[in-house]
């Protein structure tokens, strides 16, 4: 259990000296998923074989002196969004149970080519709708910090893994918030990119404007040297940015000293006070009175329009995705239920997306059909884009008074599970300072800023960029995190519950919490 | 906003090919409409000489060279398929009762 709580950057150094070999890393990860997972059931499938072999693969590689990569043989999740070859791929949905793609998302082929092996495939909202992971067809996963609570959304699967130290990096992709809300509430990093600079061929789309994958890990350094693998220009994603990425983890290792000397730093005025709890604006608070003392200048900045953001996203986003979910149709792949008589393909249609789509899609389809209705369009998805170009001038204007942007990640710790389900806009709510970058296509990343007083739960700290400026993210975020675990005397997971393993091991979910 | 009504709801459905029974009409109909309400809102706020940004960054047209890559086997595009018949996706009839 020690040496799985070390950092992937430590796990590629011990592979380099040869202090550890992938095989006995990837073993402790599945040993570690057979004793907690059932708990916390981060996992809707997991890979022990297929992991073993690439770990051994690896091995031979670092033992011919030819490793694939500085991560060659460090085990990772990747969320059940991305396509993977010869492994299901579910979105959490009843309607892809079985799915087998043929083939691997640009992402995943990345990871194989750097020698990472994959454990396994991660829970999530069903399609990524949702910011508690309850909403997965397959049952919720539960925040390794208290098993009662929801682990975030839509990626609560990667987060908790990488929480509940069964998985060193993870794989997730953020719509409106879905890698660092989760990160906030499980205290641990996680990273949206530029829109456009990470591929998503083969990420199964839900609103494609907005979604982009990015990397969910324990350390910012972490982070960066995953996001290096999997970043940079695909000619199979027409959207994907065709110029290389920023030095990334050389920001990590810079700003790791502490030292933010001439960062200017924009407090968003909308995004705190009415709707924060108390202990998540004070940790806020006091992250940035420690940027100021590493010599940054803070200024208050303003972004009226982030007023509509939430309004202008629940048009854009059910509209994007009532088209984009169109794709499950019972005749290519998935589920197919055949009615009684002689049904028509419609009939097979209707009473397949009945039965394979849980109430959260149900609910998003028809509120973008609406949307998307004539009539209605002007009115709501037009205004809603017009309302996105309003955030972008926003966000350059406030860009133009500080370098990086700051706010609570998500406006409260975690809930319980089952407090806001069938609550749809108290649900929606936990999004509202996410949602902003995604609209604009900026980066953001979320990293720990402590635990809540009045609660003891992890409270998240996100820094905003400018577009492309991704390594302004992992500079700030590295000074922050060294500042803070100076404070602490070690990284914030140290002081989450030990997880009872479970005295047989559990193969499957169920709940057992 | 206008409230939208459960036979609103049933129409969406519809046109979204999903079957809603009364249960599922009664529970997600009061919902759509407090969303609705939520967002309502947006209606107005932006001036009429603000462009609508449908991506974030700019987009271009991208093209390839048309030249031959590797692609899917005809088994590998079938794998997945619910029902298929001589190297083709097998579907119930298309045409419904009323054509």
């Amino acid at each position: 259990m020690t040496l799985l709580k070390k950092s992937a950057a430590e796990f590629a150094a011990m592979l380099a000296a040869g202090d550890v070999t992938s095989v006995e890393l990837t073993q402790a990860c599945l040993d570690r998923i057979a004793a907690v997972d059932g708990a916390v059931h981060s996992f809707l499938y997991v890979d022990a074989e297929g992991a073993l072999a690439q770990a051994a693969a690896s091995d031979a590689r670092r033992a011919a002196g030819t490793p694939a990569s500085e991560l060659d043989g460090v085990p990772i999740a990747v969320k059940d969004v991305l396509a993977t070859q010869g492994l299901p791929t579910t979105c959490g949905s009843k309607i892809l149970e079985g799915w087998i793609p043929p083939y691997d998302a640009t992402v995943v082929a990345r990871l194989k080519a750097a020698g990472l092996p994959i454990l396994g495939k991660t829970n999530m909202d069903e399609f990524a709708m949702g910011s508690s992971t309850e909403h997965s067809a397959y049952g919720p996963t539960h925040n390794p910090w208290d098993l009662d609570r929801i682990p975030g959304g839509s990626g609560g699967g990667s987060a908790a893994a990488v929480a509940a130290f069964e998985a060193p990096l993870a794989i997730g992709t953020d719509t409106g918030g879905s890698i660092r809300q989760p990160g906030a509430v499980t205290g641990t990093v996680g990273l949206k990119p530029t829109y456009g600079g990470i591929s998503r061929y083969g990420l199964v789309a839900m609103a494609n404007s907005l979604d982009q994958v990015g990397p969910v890990t324990r350390t910012v350094l972490d982070s960066a040297l995953l996001h290096e693998v999997i970043g940079g220009h695909d000619p199979l994603d027409s959207t994907s940015i065709d110029q290389p990425l920023p030095a990334l983890v050389a920001a990590a290792r810079d700003g790791a000293s502490g030292d933010l000397s001439g960062l200017r730093v924009g407090v968003i005025a909308e995004l705190r006070g009415e709707g924060y709890q108390a202990g998540v604006q004070q940790r806020f608070d006091e992250a940035v009175a420690l940027l100021v003392g590493a010599g940054a200048e803070v200024v208050e900045v303003s972004c009226p329009s982030f007023a509509h953001a939430l309004a202008a996203y629940y048009l854009i986003m059910p509209s994007e995705a009532s088209s984009n979910l169109a794709r499950f149709d019972a005749m290519r792949y998935g589920l197919r239920v055949v009615p009684d008589g002689d049904p028509s393909a419609e009939d097979v249609m209707r009473a397949t997306r009945d039965a394979g789509f849980g109430d959260e899609v149900k609910r998003r389809i028809i509120l973008g059909t609406y949307a998307l209705s004539s009539g209605y369009y002007d009115a709501y998805y037009g205004q809603a884009q017009k309302v996105r170009t309003l955030i972008s001038q926003d966000f350059a204007a406030a860009f133009d008074l500080a370098d990086v942007l700051v706010s609570p990640t998500a406006p409260t710790t975690a809930f319980r599970i089952g407090e806001k389900l069938d609550d749809p806009l108290a649900m929606y709510l936990n999004d509202v300072a996410t949602i902003p970058a995604n609209l604009a296509g900026i980066p953001g990343i979320s990293i720990p800023a402590g635990l809540a007083p009045e609660d003891g739960l992890p409270v998240g700290f996100q820094v905003l960029a400018p577009a492309l400026a991704d390594d302004r993210l992992y500079r700030v975020g590295a000074a922050l995190e060294a500042l803070l675990e100076k404070q602490w005397g070690a990284p914030l997971l140290s002081q989450a519950p030990e997880l009872t393993p479970a005295v047989e091991p559990v193969e499957t979910s169920g709940g057992a919490a | 906003m206008p409230e939208i009504s459960r036979d609103e709801v049933r129409h969406l459905a519809d046109l979204a090919r999903i079957e809603l029974d009364d249960a599922e009409l009664d529970h997600l109909a009061p919902q759509l409409s407090v969303i609705l309400e939520s967002i309502a809102s947006i209606a107005g706020v932006a001036a009429a000489d603000i462009p609508p940004t449908s991506h974030a960054l700019p987009l271009t047209n991208v093209y390839r060279d048309d030249v031959v890559v590797p692609c899917l086997t005809a088994e590998q595009a079938l794998s997945g398929a619910p029902a298929s018949e001589q190297q083709r996706f097998s579907v119930p009839r298309i045409l419904g009762d009323e054509q």
